[in-house]
């Protein structure tokens, strides 16, 4: 007797969101990225449409930051220079978007002007081709103002500006609404405020199709597990016609793995962990991972090796295996 | 929880006029009405009064479609009137309603697999409305092999345990929730339920309040949709809180809003 094998049908899909524009659509991007569009669980390509494969952000700050030597050493010589650090992200190390973190406006930090900000994102745009993605230093009033500059600064860009968060999206979803952005509703490891916050943005008309939705996650070892649950309800709920849940998702996955102190302790302190090099490396990539198999779309990443990993990891899911 | 509105039905004075008329004003204004209120199909029932059932039916089918895009509900017992409504819709329909006899059943599934509608199947036949959920049952068990045998999907298969008003068959509420709970293990995919919600509260006092309590009892025992006043407020509050409670659907603050914005 044949076996019947059971697919789940799904009623919806996941929105597809475009990023970037060329300058035909008024932007300066050699090509545009298109995310989302599933119409499955992850990779079940044999249960509906996957169109877009999921795409990895390499990180970028305006400000040299205090990372990990292993880390550091992979962009040295760029780290005090955004364009030619992005440059080194999308030639040698694949990146398929520039994640640019204004982390020097913080107020409390470097306290970089608003204008100076905006010459970085200018710099980084000037540099690559592919898509950016930016956003603020985590302070609200310093981000408001950043933002609405980076917004306008940039408009035509088809940018993904981030972070909305629920007491706090009103500026930057007019911004996007304005100058045509699209934008990250990022909620704190919660389903109920990531829908609601989804709900508050597109009650401003920001249409759904421009949301990106930021879960905060956990790294590996550090919560990574309530990050896929969340992940996983926002998927189901997209496919069963939760509009409100249906939008892509992004993981802030290189801030997550390299905080975690498996990814940076020499191993003279811990000497049964094994090379340190190699142990951040992995970090980051089975952190990735296992958010790729939770359904994630946009990888924020940091280490070339651990992008080379995902994104081959990345290939082989993304063969069909349709039968 | 699929609520369809019941108000475009010739038993209103409004409609009935209406219909006399051929003014589609009340009638667009009800479909409206009943959609903001959160209603994802509208009911269409030319009422008794009217000579030429298949005329009127052709006529509400445009009317409304002329304004709204919701899934129709084609409420009759003329099947010659639903079949001509349903040549007209847009959109696959819903047929409301056949009984467990085997001459309608010969007729109607057929005809919902024909034009690719769903079909709301009463569980009783010509005798009358069971008394026991067993009875009733018995009959929504003949109407699940009938749409395996006509070869509907049972997801397109809504059967009805009719509940009767609260001040003539009392005994038959906690029958008609028994039901329900067992119509969900009769098959797998399990066919959907539906009940005319506002027939428990025919001709008694607290109407809405016997709706809603009614509607939160009948959804934890596995009703997916009910035929019912879209514009009470209360009411449809009280499906989206069911929708919460039950888990179907993923809480937010706005989730009363949510339910009659989707």
């Amino acid at each position: 007797m044949p076996v019947q094998i059971l697919k789940e049908k799904s009623r919806a899909a996941v929105q597809t969101v475009t990023l970037g524009a060329t300058p035909e659509q008024g932007g300066t991007r050699s090509h545009t990225v298109t995310i989302g569009g599933d119409a499955a669980l992850p990779f079940h390509h044999f249960e509906g449409e996957i169109p877009h494969r999921p795409v990895v952000a390499m990180e970028v700050q305006d400000i040299e930051p205090e990372w990990p030597e292993p880390l550091k050493k992979c962009f040295a010589g760029v780290m005090k220079e955004p364009g030619r650090w992005a440059e080194k992200c999308v030639r040698e190390y694949g990146a398929d978007l520039i994640y640019v973190k204004l982390d020097g406006a913080d107020p409390e930090g470097a306290n970089r002007t608003v204008e100076q900000c905006v010459a970085t994102v200018k710099e980084v745009l000037q540099a690559v081709g592919v898509p950016l993605i930016v956003v603020g230093c985590g302070d609200n009033e310093k981000d408001k103002e950043l933002l609405e500059a980076v917004a306008e600064a940039a408009a035509g860009e088809n940018l993904l500006l981030g972070n909305a968060e629920q007491n706090n999206y009103q500026s930057l979803t007019a911004a996007c609404m304005v100058h045509k952005h699209n934008i990250i509703a990022r909620s704190p490891l919660d389903i109920n405020i990531c829908k609601q916050l989804n709900i508050l943005i597109s009650e401003m008309n920001l249409p759904l199709n421009r949301i990106v939705i930021d879960p905060s996650i956990g790294s590996l070892g550090y919560g990574i597990e309530y990050a896929y649950s969340i992940m996983e309800r926002t998927r189901l709920g997209a496919l069963q016609g939760d509009k409100m849940l249906s939008m892509p998702v992004l993981c802030t996955v290189g801030y997550e793995a390299w905080r975690a102190k498996e990814a940076y302790a020499p191993v003279t302190n811990f000497p049964g962990w094994g090379d340190v090099e190699e142990r951040g490396i992995l970090w980051e990539a089975v952190t990735a991972a296992a958010m790729l198999q939770a359904g994630a779309h946009v990888l924020l990443m940091r280490h070339p090796k651990a992008v080379a990993l995902v994104k081959e990891n990345i290939d082989r899911l993304m063969v069909n295996n349709a039968y | 929880m699929l609520i369809i509105g019941e108000r475009i039905n010739g038993m209103f004075n409004d409609i009935k006029r209406a219909i006399q008329e051929r003014d589609p004003a009340p009638v667009q204004e009800w479909a409206r009405r009943q959609e903001q209120g959160g209603a994802r199909a509208l009911d269409l029932n030319v009422g008794p009064a009217v000579a030429d059932k298949v005329g009127a039916m052709k006529w509400l089918v445009e009317v409304v479609q002329e304004v709204s895009d919701l899934t129709l509900c084609l409420d009759s017992t003329n099947i010659e009137a639903i079949e001509e409504g349903l040549k007209l819709c847009k959109r696959p329909a819903i047929i409301n309603s056949t009984n467990a006899d085997r001459e309608k059943i010969e007729r109607l599934f057929p005809l919902a697999v024909e034009y690719g509608a769903a079909l709301i199947g009463l569980t009783m036949n010509k005798n009358g409305v069971p008394k026991d959920a067993d009875t009733r049952l018995a009959f929504a068990m003949e109407l699940v092999a009938a749409a395996d045998e006509f070869g509907l999907p049972m997801e397109d298969l809504y059967i009805d345990p009719l509940i009767l008003p609260a001040n003539v068959g009392q005994d038959h509420g906690p029958e008609v929730l028994k039901t329900l709970y067992q119509i969900k293990l009769l098959a797998n995919p399990a066919p959907r339920t539906v009940v005319g919600l506002s027939n428990v509260s025919q001709n008694c006092q607290e109407r809405r309040l016997l709706n809603r309590t009614f509607l939160a009892m009948a959804m934890a025992c596995g009703l997916d949709a009910a035929i019912a006043d879209a514009c009470d407020e209360e009411l449809m509050a009280t499906a989206a809180a069911g929708e919460v409670l039950l888990n179907q659907t993923v809480y937010c603050d706005s989730f009363v809003k949510m339910f009659k914005a989707r």
